[in-house]
């Protein structure tokens, strides 16, 4: 993610030379999920843990693997194989088969990764291409991976599970109604209620953001017009905007994934069209399209338009002179 | 021997999907089975030598400025009796391939032949290169095909027209649908090109080396 070391930075001099380096914005955003991914596990028991030890094992294989096989540089030291993997862990539903996580994370690395030439070249976040390459390979497996959310009552139970429908699930097929939705406000908040691994618990999540925010990772722009957009669209078409700012991956998406370096704009102009673009599209998804939750699709179509967006605003170099012919 | 050489061209040094990457909406939507493939390869390489030599035996009578109608209206001719003798013999391929079989009419790969060859060359030239990259085009979707089917359905083979239930190779339960969507077909292209590339540029490249060696040994 360090684009210093690119040669990618487009703004004009001077720039700052910091000691940050990738490793070090891998730890730090490793660390920041683990609240999200420790209630994850204690919500939804045993599988869950299964599936975060197989998306961080199986990443770090995978690269390790294809890098061997055909005489690449071996980076799984700079930790973004392992991060990549923990975000296909926590994307995808703690209880689905543990394959699903493994070949999700397979595609992540390849062709979300490595395929570009590597970290710092991907267009598409890598860990957001092999969750939906799973989603949409694998319907019905990932379907029955949503399980009840119920604590120490699903680490009784052990490896069997109980299917449970998500809130955003139920929102689309209409059995909950649209507003007055407060019930589901303390559930959201706090962790258990059915949902992907990672996205269930908003404090834990919440948590790690401002730890993020706080060690320089990240800045505000992004997830907050992101968050802010999509409440907005929410009030204007008469829903409840905290149950859709709570529910699904929204905040997850917003403070980990739309604020991947590699694939987000560097301009705060274009940051700000990007986290437009984001809400827009994620509340259409949720409002009128077929799936039930669009975080994911809504970073990876933003994500196309990035290279566009940067085109706007560029910086005159020095000296220039508009229409010189 | 010319005629050998247009045939020959058209099979991998310029095939049309692997070399020219043209044609690609048919390439997507038949390479999902083997089954699809060989019907539509053999379908579009029916029309492309049919079309072709119509196109250079008319190319003295087609008046310049209109020819592109002129081609469309003896390639759709070709398209029609392809669509209606499948539709009458092989229903359940007609069903999978669709409307795509009416759009070959205005297959990239057929209209460039016809611009490109057939107006410009000789009867049996022209018959030949019709030929060859229409069994090029085939040649390619198969390979597309046989990577894909496996993995988008965990059988090969599977041919309903013939009461063949294909080969099972993988559990259906492990079978990525999204491979079967044309996404998956551009991934599968993209990954074929790219070991296609690799292959010829390390055997290039090898022969410069021995070249070299030869030179110095000299």
């Amino acid at each position: 993610m360090d684009m210093s070391e690119k040669g990618l930075i487009i703004t004009a001099a001077p720039h700052l030379r910091d000691r940050v380096a990738t490793p070090r914005i891998m730890q730090v955003v490793f660390i920041a999920l683990m609240p999200a991914a420790l209630c994850g596990v204690y919500f939804f028991g045993p599988w869950a843990a299964i599936n975060l030890v197989v998306g961080v094992a199986s990443a770090v294989l995978w690269e390790y693997a294809i890098q061997k096989i055909w005489k690449f540089d071996i980076t799984i030291s700079d930790g973004s194989a392992a991060l990549t993997g923990l975000l296909v862990a926590l994307t995808l539903p703690p209880a689905v088969e543990p394959w699903v996580t493994a070949l999700a994370c397979l595609i992540a690395i390849g062709p979300g990764k490595i395929v570009f030439g590597g970290l710092g070249y991907n267009i598409f976040n890598p860990a957001l291409i092999g969750r939906t390459f799973a989603a949409l390979s694998w319907p019905s497996v990932l379907s029955a991976g949503y399980v009840a959310a119920d604590g120490i009552t699903a680490w009784k139970r052990g490896f069997d599970v109980v299917a449970s429908a998500t809130p955003l699930g139920l929102l689309k097929t209409g059995e909950i109604g649209a507003t007055s939705l407060s019930r589901f406000y303390g559930p959201l908040f706090f962790g258990n209620v059915g949902g992907s691994l990672g996205e269930t618990s908003a404090i834990a999540l919440l948590i790690g953001a401002l730890f993020l925010l706080f060690a320089g990772i990240i800045t505000l722009r992004i997830p907050l017009v992101y968050l802010l957009t999509t409440a907005g669209l929410a009030m204007l078409f008469n829903q409840d905007p905290i149950f859709h700012l709570l529910s699904g991956g929204l905040i997850l998406g917003a403070f980990f994934m739309a604020t991947d370096y590699v694939t987000s704009p560097i301009k705060p102009a274009g940051q700000i069209v990007y986290a437009v673009g984001l809400g827009i599209f994620t509340f259409m998804i949720r409002m009128f399209g077929s799936y039930p939750e669009g975080v994911a699709f809504s970073i990876l179509l933003m994500n196309c338009f990035v290279p566009l967006i940067e085109r706007f605003g560029a910086q005159k170099r020095f000296g220039e002179v508009r229409n010189r012919a | 021997m010319s005629a050998f050489k247009e045939f020959k061209k058209g099979l991998w040094a310029e095939s049309p999907t692997f070399a020219m990457l043209i044609g690609m909406c048919p390439a997507m939507i038949s390479s999902t089975a083997v089954s699809n493939a060989v019907g539509m390869g053999l379908a579009a390489t029916f029309v492309l030598v049919f079309s072709n030599l119509f196109i250079s035996a008319l190319r003295n009578m087609i008046p310049d400025k209109i020819r592109i109608p002129c081609f469309i209206v003896v390639i759709a001719t070709f398209v029609t009796i392809v669509d209606l003798s499948m539709a009458a013999y092989l229903p359940d391929l007609h069903r999978i391939l669709g409307v795509f079989v009416p759009l070959i009419v205005v297959n990239c790969i057929i209209l460039a032949r016809a611009e490109a060859f057939a107006y410009k060359n000789g009867v049996v030239d022209s018959i030949a290169d019709g030929l060859g990259m229409g069994l090029g085009f085939t040649l390619a979707v198969i390979i597309l095909a046989i990577i894909r089917e496996p993995i988008a359905t965990g059988k090969i083979l599977y041919a309903k027209d013939f009461g063949f239930e294909g080969i099972k190779l993988i559990p259906a339960k492990f079978a990525a649908a999204l491979v079967d969507k044309p996404v998956g077909g551009f991934m599968t292209l993209g990954f074929v090109l790219a070991s296609i590339n690799g292959i010829t540029s390390r055997s290039k490249k090898a022969k410069q080396a021995s070249a070299a060696c030869a030179a110095k040994e000299v």
